[in-house]
């Protein structure tokens, strides 16, 4: 069914579709959506590299795929370096990568294939400049293998090896801040985008394509599966996330900050708007969410500050 | 639902594939996971009133399938084939134009 | 076909491999140093850098990412190459699998050096026999020509039934001692090598495809079979073109085992490398002091050249196999195989493992004849002193 021209008019994302139903995600799974928004952003001239992740199943098991673009499965680790061989290969073959017309390579990998292995990987590819796009997109877990903690899974998060129980073991370390590790490689395009604004996230994505060398995109995905959230709430979560400051939308382009969202005039909500929708944050005590919510500030204080500063 | 640019292939998928494997495992079939009728896995259903419809798209952006899609006169279409019933449309429409209703099968 | 003027250089194994590389075109190479690699990986950015030869050169972070870059950069259609040694090698082992499940023809020079601990440099062949069950062919030069000419003929095999292959060289013995070699002008490498046709090539979209997905057990098992089955294709192709270099540029490789003095000797030595070398020297001593031996150099130790062993077994009454490599519980790795190879058939030579030389212990002639003698004893009397001999026992 083709959409008609006049409603594709009036949609504010593009209207082409190179992502297929009948793929095996959890309902209500944001990673899935975040493919069908990169795929709507690039088109089919893409080449995607996926790891070991949640989306190695969801494109689909051998003999089907959901993806009308070019993809190739490749080990946890290396999405990075993959990627880097790849843009490596169109270079020495005269092929435009990025721009206008060029072929896009994108890296799909989920937070645990970039924070954690993948993070030589990435470092690598961010250092040497290759002209490609890496998105991690965050469930916040190594949901694929059973929703195990990764770096990160937030503070006083259940997961399947920090289970709460008796002794209170839940996640006690703050999420890693890997965009600011991926900045501190001084790259030309860094920004963290949620599924619940498509529109900013494809705006990035389209941003990404144009501004020649690596980029970054970070993309917050909910998996009620692993938060223990309900399917139908997984872009309300999302748009929670934001309004929180728990994940602002920020860009980083040739060394300035942007925030996008929230609002820095304003207060952001209060998180336990965020945490009472997911089962994962109900073992948490009065003090967790206090410090949560005093990390989720002190974060957000230094984001305004940089983005004052280097705005 | 959007068509697979290879929809006639599909049918062949589970023949020929199944005799004449792919050397590297390669799948030269875009979109051949529309074999895989999702809609089995409902539970709930999104019950669509058009009366209430402000033609926003929500429901359309949002879904992960996606498994809704717009007719001529801008309206949603929701493909039950694929729809796994997880609700984000009902939650996100503005108007309550979806509900999701028990599905009696 | 145009004339054949090779053009002689004198050059170490690893400049070798590095002109080897900028003869075939390759397109990309993403390589991590480390010893004893690096001067081919130098002597690659010394083409690019005066441009002599047109290569996008990945320096990446380490060599699992280099074997993840090189796989990266064949699946996107280019000709690719790699190098390592020892730790690097080990280190990209999983990456050596998929590139094999891949169906990628990437070739990698692989230079023998022994596996820490203790910390050795030198030429010792565990590392690359570690990775025999890989899926990659193996190919073991004996000198700085073979080394050239492994690379060169090892892209057309590997372009030819999309299996990847490493060529192995010895560290310092080869890798970094000079010799004269023979290289071949580039239009005529160009005749040999055509532009890679690529089984898949991830920057065609006229027909999205996705490679490597997810197989249940009704699949998986026979994506297996079909990389074993390009082993087995593999052999006749190997023959192939190395009859082919042969008739192009006079060395002839033609036969998996490069054979000497079989017809009338009682025993042979075998083994793999620039050892053999050492081999091919003391056996012609050896002969003209009556004794009756030969050799059977073992070029390619995947696909394993079971149908030529067997032959070879046929005709004599002793094999001495040197292993510069051990297998741990279990005997040297080239004696394992081969002695698994003869079970099935009639032919029951005395077969013997020597382990010599390992970390690079010097192998001399002098060793070769001991071990002739040795060999000689046991085949006169009929008994094995022992199955395995840890020849360089010192202490």
């Amino acid at each position: 069914m083709e959409i008609p021209e006049n409603v594709k008019k009036r949609l504010s994302i593009p209207a082409e579709e190179h992502f297929f139903a009948g793929h095996t995600a959890c309902q209500g799974c944001g990673a899935s959506l975040g493919i069908r928004y990169v795929l709507k952003a690039y088109g089919r001239k893409t080449i995607f590299v996926i790891p070991a992740c949640c989306s190695t199943i969801i494109a689909g098991p051998w003999p089907y795929t959901a993806l009308d673009a070019n993809l190739f499965h490749t080990a946890f680790e290396t999405t990075g370096a993959v990627i880097s061989g790849i843009e490596a290969a169109l270079k020495a073959r005269g092929i435009k990568v990025k721009g206008e017309d060029g072929v896009m390579v994108v890296g799909w990998a989920g937070d645990g294939g970039t924070a954690d292995i993948g993070l030589q990987a990435l470092s690598g590819f961010l250092e040497r400049g290759h002209d490609a796009v890496y998105i991690m997109y965050d469930n916040e877990a190594y949901m694929n293998t059973g929703i195990q903690r990764s770096s990160s899974t937030p503070y006083g998060a259940w997961t399947t090896n920090t289970p709460g129980g008796k002794r209170h073991f839940l996640e006690k370390r703050h999420k890693k801040k890997v965009i600011d590790i991926v900045i501190a490689h001084e790259i030309p395009y860094a920004a963290t985008a949620s599924v619940a604004f498509p529109e900013d996230f494809i705006r990035k994505l389209k941003k990404a394509r144009k501004i020649p060398g690596p980029s970054f995109i970070q993309l917050f995905a909910p998996c009620p599966t692993g938060w223990r959230s309900p399917t139908d709430k997984s872009i309300e979560i999302a748009r929670l996330a934001v309004q929180t400051a728990y994940f602002p939308l920020f860009e980083y382009e040739n060394g300035k900050y942007k925030i996008n969202m929230p609002s820095p005039k304003k207060e952001p909500k209060p998180i336990e708007e965020f945490l009472k929708l997911q089962g994962r944050f109900k073992y948490m005590t009065k003090e967790d969410i206090e410090n949560l919510q005093a990390w989720v500030l002190h974060e957000w204080e230094k984001l305004k500050k940089l983005a004052e500063v280097f705005g | 639902m959007a068509e697979s640019p290879f929809k006639a292939d599909i049918e062949r998928v589970q023949k020929e594939y199944s005799e004449k494997m792919t050397p590297g495992a390669i799948v030269y079939l875009p979109g051949s996971s529309v074999v895989n009728k999702t809609g089995s896995w409902r539970v709930f259903m999104p019950e669509f009133n058009r009366d209430k419809c402000v033609r926003c798209y929500l429901c359309y952006i949002y879904c992960p399938e996606p498994a809704i899609y717009l007719d001529e006169e801008n309206y949603p279409v929701f493909d039950y084939d694929y729809c796994k019933g997880c609700g984000i449309c009902a939650n996100e429409c503005p108007t309550d134009a979806i509900v999701m209703v028990r599905e009696s099968k | 076909m145009a004339e054949y003027k090779p053009i002689r250089k004198v050059v170490s194994g690893n400049y070798a491999a590095a002109y080897a590389v900028k003869h075939a075109r390759v397109q990309v190479v993403a390589a991590y140093p480390i010893t004893p690699q690096t001067s081919i990986i130098e002597k690659i950015a010394e083409f690019i850098a005066n441009g002599e030869a047109d290569i996008q050169y990945v320096p990446v972070e380490s060599e699992h990412s280099a074997m993840a870059a090189t796989i990266g950069a064949s699946a996107a259609g280019a000709r690719a190459f790699t190098a390592t040694a020892a730790q690097g090698l080990a280190l990209m082992h999983e990456m050596l699998h998929w590139a094999s499940g891949a169906r990628l023809p990437i070739v990698m020079v692989d230079v023998n050096r022994a596996m820490a601990p203790p910390w050795s440099v030198w030429d010792d062949q565990t590392d690359s026999l570690a990775q025999r069950d890989t899926g990659w062919m193996q190919f073991y030069a004996e000198n700085n020509q073979e080394v050239y000419d492994g690379v060169l003929m090892s892209f057309k095999v590997a372009e030819t039934v999309n299996v990847p292959i490493m060529v192995v060289e010895s560290a310092f013995i080869l890798s970094h001692t000079y010799d004269v070699v023979e290289m071949i002008p580039q239009e005529l490498v160009d005749e040999f090598l055509p532009p890679r046709k690529p089984l898949y090539d991830l920057a065609d979209f006229s027909r999205p495809f996705s490679v490597g997905a997810l197989a249940t057990p009704n699949d998986y098992y026979e994506f297996r079979y079909k990389l074993a089955k390009a082993h087995e294709e593999a052999k006749k192709v190997i023959k192939d073109v190395g009859k082919e270099f042969g008739e192009r540029f006079g060395r002839d490789y033609s036969d998996m085992i490069e054979k000497g003095y079989i017809e009338d000797a009682d025993f042979v030595f075998m083994g793999m490398g620039s050892l053999m070398g050492t081999v091919k020297e003391a056996v012609d001593l050896l002969r003209k002091e009556g004794y009756k031996v030969g050799y059977a150099k073992v070029r390619w130790f995947r696909p394993f050249p079971k149908e030529e062993l067997r032959e070879i077994a046929e005709s004599v009454k002793g094999i001495a196999v040197l292993d510069r490599n051990f297998s741990f519980g279990q005997e040297g790795i080239l004696f394992n195989e081969a002695k698994g190879v003869l079970y099935n058939t009639d032919a029951r030579p005395i077969i013997k493992n020597y382990i010599v030389g390992l970390g690079g212990r010097d192998f001399t002639v002098l060793d070769v004849k001991a071990i002739a003698d040795n060999m000689k004893a046991i085949i006169e009397s009929g008994k094995f002193d022992r199955e395995v001999e840890w020849y360089h026992l010192k202490r």
